[in-house]
């Protein structure tokens, strides 16, 4: 794990700290490797965030973490269990995460949830917007800032 | 979570490339990360439903066809001969077009030139039971790419293809299947992605599709869109895939969840 958590802090200093430039897209802060103010400026609710955490054909963040959610076994194992993650990580911290985790590992398979998608041939249904909308990202950040529980 | 979270994260996130491919001694077929249930239904040719496509495709290899009214039979005489191992050579490269075809190509066209029937589609029944009744004449067989330089550049583009990432979730097949082959998505075994039971009955499905249909699923899965059936990119991906599996048993039909 020491080994995985340098990985993730390093590049993140190394990072140029600004918004981003894509014009579609509402800006944002990077400080160090967290986005600390809320995305469009207000905070989310727990609960909403709660259920989108646990749709696996929206937010699919199931398909790959394990944690404090229902059906445990409908949980992938691709990545760290998010358990205690709001223990492990700042509020901030973790809504650079579900950002764009790319920015501190470009080759994480986690997907950016809020940047325009970077792979080839997407699909018309998906081209040129993000894979959650601000709002959403705020709920799920807001929920993931609970789970105090290691 | 140290404990569910092995080797595995730490090379992905230490190394910042990709694992890459997998070593020879560690390759397993699909089947081997099947439950112990799906695993018996495949092995036993009274449970498995794939061999009603094989019977299906026995059937229409010696039914008369087209406009010349041949059958398959007519020019091969028993598959159980003349084609024991075809399918574990393919795809092949094409004189006639000059670039590589897949079995379910080929056989399209034996059905097109030879028979002077229509042009099969291609996840429709027809082609794919007689996919299927071709490709189990090589079950147990081992995989055979031939030694044709003319495949090697559909071989690389393969391979590009495999380690591109694609669609709105900017995932490479070899982002699941080269590296993090061992783990779960979903509730879903990730696997190796090897080609040996195809065409596969697949319980998703309730039938028997191509490779081309489960690579189609997986395209669709990270929000790409999919290549068309019979495209020289799926040609490509297969010959790749029959690269990678080289020497590793066929088992035509496959079942899979
Ligand atoms: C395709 C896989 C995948 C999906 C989908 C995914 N993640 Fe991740 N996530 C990862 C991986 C892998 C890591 C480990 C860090 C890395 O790869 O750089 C990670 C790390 C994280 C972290 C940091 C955890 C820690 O303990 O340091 C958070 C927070 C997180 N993800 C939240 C989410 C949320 C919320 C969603 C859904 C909206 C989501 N992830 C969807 C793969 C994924
Ligand atoms: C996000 C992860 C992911 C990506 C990316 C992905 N796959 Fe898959 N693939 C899977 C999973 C999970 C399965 C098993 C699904 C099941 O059994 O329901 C699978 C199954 C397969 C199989 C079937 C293997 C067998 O034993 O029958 C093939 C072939 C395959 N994938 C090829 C590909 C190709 C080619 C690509 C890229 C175009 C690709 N996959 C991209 C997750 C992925």
């Amino acid at each position: 794990m020491g080994a995985a958590l340098l990985a993730l802090t390093a590049p993140a200093g190394a990072q140029p700290v600004g918004a981003t430039d894509v014009p579609t897209l509402i800006a944002y802060e990077v400080a160090g490797d967290a986005i600390t103010g809320p995305l469009g400026g207000t905070r989310g609710d727990a609960d909403r965030g709660a259920k989108l955490v646990a749709e696996r054909q929206k937010s699919l963040c199931v398909l790959c973490h394990s944690g404090p959610f229902p059906d445990p076994h409908l949980q992938g194992n691709l990545a760290p269990d998010l358990k205690g993650v709001g223990v492990r990580l700042s509020e901030g911290q973790i809504r650079l995460r579900v950002v764009d985790m790319k920015r501190l590992n470009p080759a994480s398979i986690m997907p950016a949830y809020y940047g325009l998608p970077a792979g080839e041939r997407v699909a018309a249904t998906w081209r040129g917007r993000p894979i959650l909308e601000p709002g959403e990202i705020e709920d799920i950040v807001a929920y993931l800032v609970t789970l105090k529980d290691e | 979570m140290r404990a569910r979270w092995p080797a595995l994260g730490l090379a992905l996130l230490a190394g910042g490339v990709a694992a890459g491919e997998i070593g020879p001694s560690e390759r397993r077929s699909g089947r081997d990360f099947m439950s112990a249930e799906t695993r018996a239904m495949q092995a036993d040719d009274n449970s498995n439903p794939g061999m009603l496509w094989v019977l299906q495709g026995e059937q229409l290899w010696s039914d008369p066809a087209g406009s010349k009214n041949l059958s398959c039979a007519s020019c091969h005489g028993e598959a159980t001969e003349s084609m024991k191992g075809v399918a574990a050579r393919y795809p092949a490269f094409d004189d006639a077009s000059g670039k590589p075809i897949d079995l379910a190509g080929r056989i399209a066209r034996c059905r097109t030139e030879r028979q002077g029937a229509e042009i099969p589609a291609r996840e429709g029944d027809e082609l794919v039971a007689l996919t299927t009744y071709v490709a189990h004449q090589s079950r147990g067989l081992p995989v055979a790419p031939p030694a044709d330089e003319r495949l090697a550049p559909a071989r690389a583009e393969g391979r590009r293809l495999f380690e591109t990432r694609m669609g709105q979730l900017d995932l490479a097949c070899a982002s699941c299947h080269d590296d993090n082959w061992q783990g779960r998505l979903g509730g879903s075994a990730v696997t190796q992605a090897h080609p040996t039971g195809y065409p596969i009955y697949r319980l998703e499905w309730q039938a028997v599709g191509s490779l081309q249909r489960r690579m189609r699923g997986c395209m669709v899965g990270v929000r790409a869109e999919p290549f068309a059936y019979g495209s020289d990119a799926y040609v490509a991906l297969e010959a790749y895939l029959m690269s990678r599996a080289a020497g590793m048993a066929m088992e035509t039909p496959g079942v899979r969840p």
